[in-house]
């Protein structure tokens, strides 16, 4: 077993607040990548995301872990708006969907969680690995996660394998072609620049993995 | 950056408040979500046609909502598609129990944000997908050719049906034949800048222009020189119609489009410089537009759209129509 510990919704308030210090503090750098081979709006969008769901933390302290995800996948929605609103919003809406868990979440579960989330949001986006977008990231760190659980391996060391997955899924958009996204209009064009929103989700990602790994 | 605004966060509120205020014998603007309606309710038994997108195309959909085109639309942030529950908010506003027609254009975000509405609604609805622009090359491996300004075209067309009776089929089968009818292509001389951005979306030279370039700054085909008007002209029209490939005689909508930040009057020089090409094809424009009407905020710019015509198409393109940016036979 990983661990016992248990996941409330102070959990997801805290990793947004430390996500969005460390998006804060990467914005010109994603910008920049959006302006490459997008159209720029990107960080703000995901900053506007955040923004939301911090502010959220005085209702969904309150509720339970499937409403609060529920909230959260609205917020987002709407908030957002673009393709990342729709992509994260499914995200969060579908983990709100998994079975059971107001009874309780351990990080097994809420691996389980993320797994299912990123299989809806690759469905909804209808991309897969190699077509630089963020599931070049989120694919590859669903299927670590998913074999950590399997495995059964040490939960520091899962989340250790995971910031190197996440890193190494967000490098390899830079060499790709885009064929999905605004970036795809590019063609040829759009080789040589890391895709940003492989970037944010590998820095939210790494957020998530750090503070698990300094609790 | 210099704009009229007073903070980026209320840009659009103000703006939307603004054009609702002036079109209100037209519109209705509802907001938290932001959404514009007709302001008479839409009759009983009548198909109604929600269409949205990124803001930043004004008058694009907004000044569409009117008699004889849309009965609402959803207008998302600067250059960013609008959220499902706007569309839902519009579809339980306006609904009038004979399915609803979403016009989308072909954007990743607004296809999936208009999916997740139609997947939330309960009545019956279709989509009609834009996806004109021929700078982009249409595969299956990619997103696909952008929608752009014969949006315009295809909400007038399918309007006037919706307006006469027309069934939800009739309507989905009749919008995606005036897409499959156009084609567009688009030149920037200049970038333009998202207000929350601050800074131009992208960096032309000075005697620089963008060739293909889509609605929303990316790029398109190439970057080169500014040439003479009649070269520019020639080199559009050309890839429309070796895509379209109309024959002899054929009749068709010309539509000159300004991309917001070039005057009426290099509009309208396109236009006699498109005429003459068209001309020496033995290609009739048999009904015309210019003007800006799909525009990507203060972008120096224009594009060029062709639709094939029928006895169809033109009979619904004469109709009545009044809306904020177009009005005519009423």
């Amino acid at each position: 077993m990983i661990t016992e510990s248990l996941l409330g919704t102070d959990f997801l308030i805290k990793n947004a607040k430390e996500i969005q210090v460390v998006i804060d503090n990467n914005a010109p750098e994603i910008e920049k990548l959006d302006q490459e081979i997008g159209d720029g709006d990107h960080i703000f969008n995901i900053q506007r995301g955040i923004k939301l769901v911090i502010e959220l933390e005085p209702i969904i302290k309150h509720l339970s872990m499937s409403k609060a995800l529920n909230q959260i996948a609205m917020k987002i929605l709407s908030g957002i708006g673009g393709s990342s609103g729709a992509l994260f919003g499914t995200l969060f809406m579908t983990m709100a969907k998994v079975s059971n868990i107001d009874d309780g979440i351990d990080y097994k579960k809420a691996i389980n969680m993320f797994v299912d989330g990123v299989e809806a949001v690759k469905q909804r986006g209808k991309a897969d690995v190699g077509e630089k977008t963020m599931m070049d990231v989120l694919i590859p760190v669903a299927n670590c996660l998913k074999e950590g659980v399997e495995k059964d391996i040490d939960l520091k060391d899962l989340m250790r394998k995971t910031i190197e997955t996440a890193e190494k899924g967000m490098l390899s958009t830079k060499n790709l072609l885009a064929t999905k996204g605004r970036a795809s209009f590019l063609g040829e064009r759009s080789k040589g620049h890391i895709d940003p929103g492989a970037r944010s989700s590998q820095l939210m990602i790494k957020t998530v993995c750090m503070s698990i790994l300094n609790t | 950056m210099k704009k009229f605004l007073n903070s980026t966060d209320d840009f659009l509120k103000e703006s939307l408040q603004g054009f609702g205020a002036a079109h209100k014998d037209i519109i209705s603007c509802h907001y938290n979500p932001n959404i514009i309606t007709r302001s008479k309710a839409t009759k009983k038994g009548k198909v109604v046609i929600i269409s949205g997108g990124g803001s930043g195309h004004e008058p694009m959909h907004g000044g569409f909502v009117g008699y004889g085109m849309l009965d609402a639309a959803c207008p998302g942030f600067v250059f960013s598609s609008p959220s499902p529950d706007q569309m839902i908010a519009a579809s339980e506003k306006v609904e009038g129990g004979a399915g609803i027609l979403f016009i989308v254009k072909n954007y990743s975000g607004d296809i999936m944000n208009f999916q997740m509405a139609s997947e939330m609604i309960t009545g019956a609805s279709e989509t009609v997908l834009i996806n004109d622009d021929v700078a982009v090359e249409d595969s299956s491996y990619t997103t696909g050719r952008r929608g752009v300004a014969a949006t315009v075209i295809v909400e007038k067309i399918v309007g006037s049906l919706a307006e006469t009776g027309g069934s939800l089929k009739e309507c989905k089968i009749l919008g995606d034949k005036v897409n499959r009818n156009s084609g567009s292509m688009g030149v920037a001389f200049s970038s333009c800048t998202v207000p929350a951005a601050g800074k131009p979306t992208f960096k032309l030279g000075s005697d620089e222009m963008e060739f293909g370039v889509g609605i929303h700054g990316e790029p398109g085909r190439r970057r080169d020189k500014v040439q003479p008007a009649q070269e520019i002209t020639n080199e559009l029209l050309g890839a429309i119609i070796e895509d379209l490939k109309p024959e002899d005689n054929d009749e068709i909508l010309l539509f000159v489009n300004g991309m917001g930040g070039t005057p009426l009057a290099e509009l309208y020089l396109l236009y006699d410089n498109a005429k003459k090409t068209l001309d020496n094809k033995n290609i009739k424009i048999a009904r015309s537009l210019v003007g800006n009407y799909c525009t990507s905020l203060e972008m120096q710019g224009a594009s060029l759209t062709i639709t094939k015509l029928d006895q169809e198409l033109k009979k619904h393109w004469d109709s009545p129509v009044h809306t904020a940016a177009m009005r005519w036979g009423l």
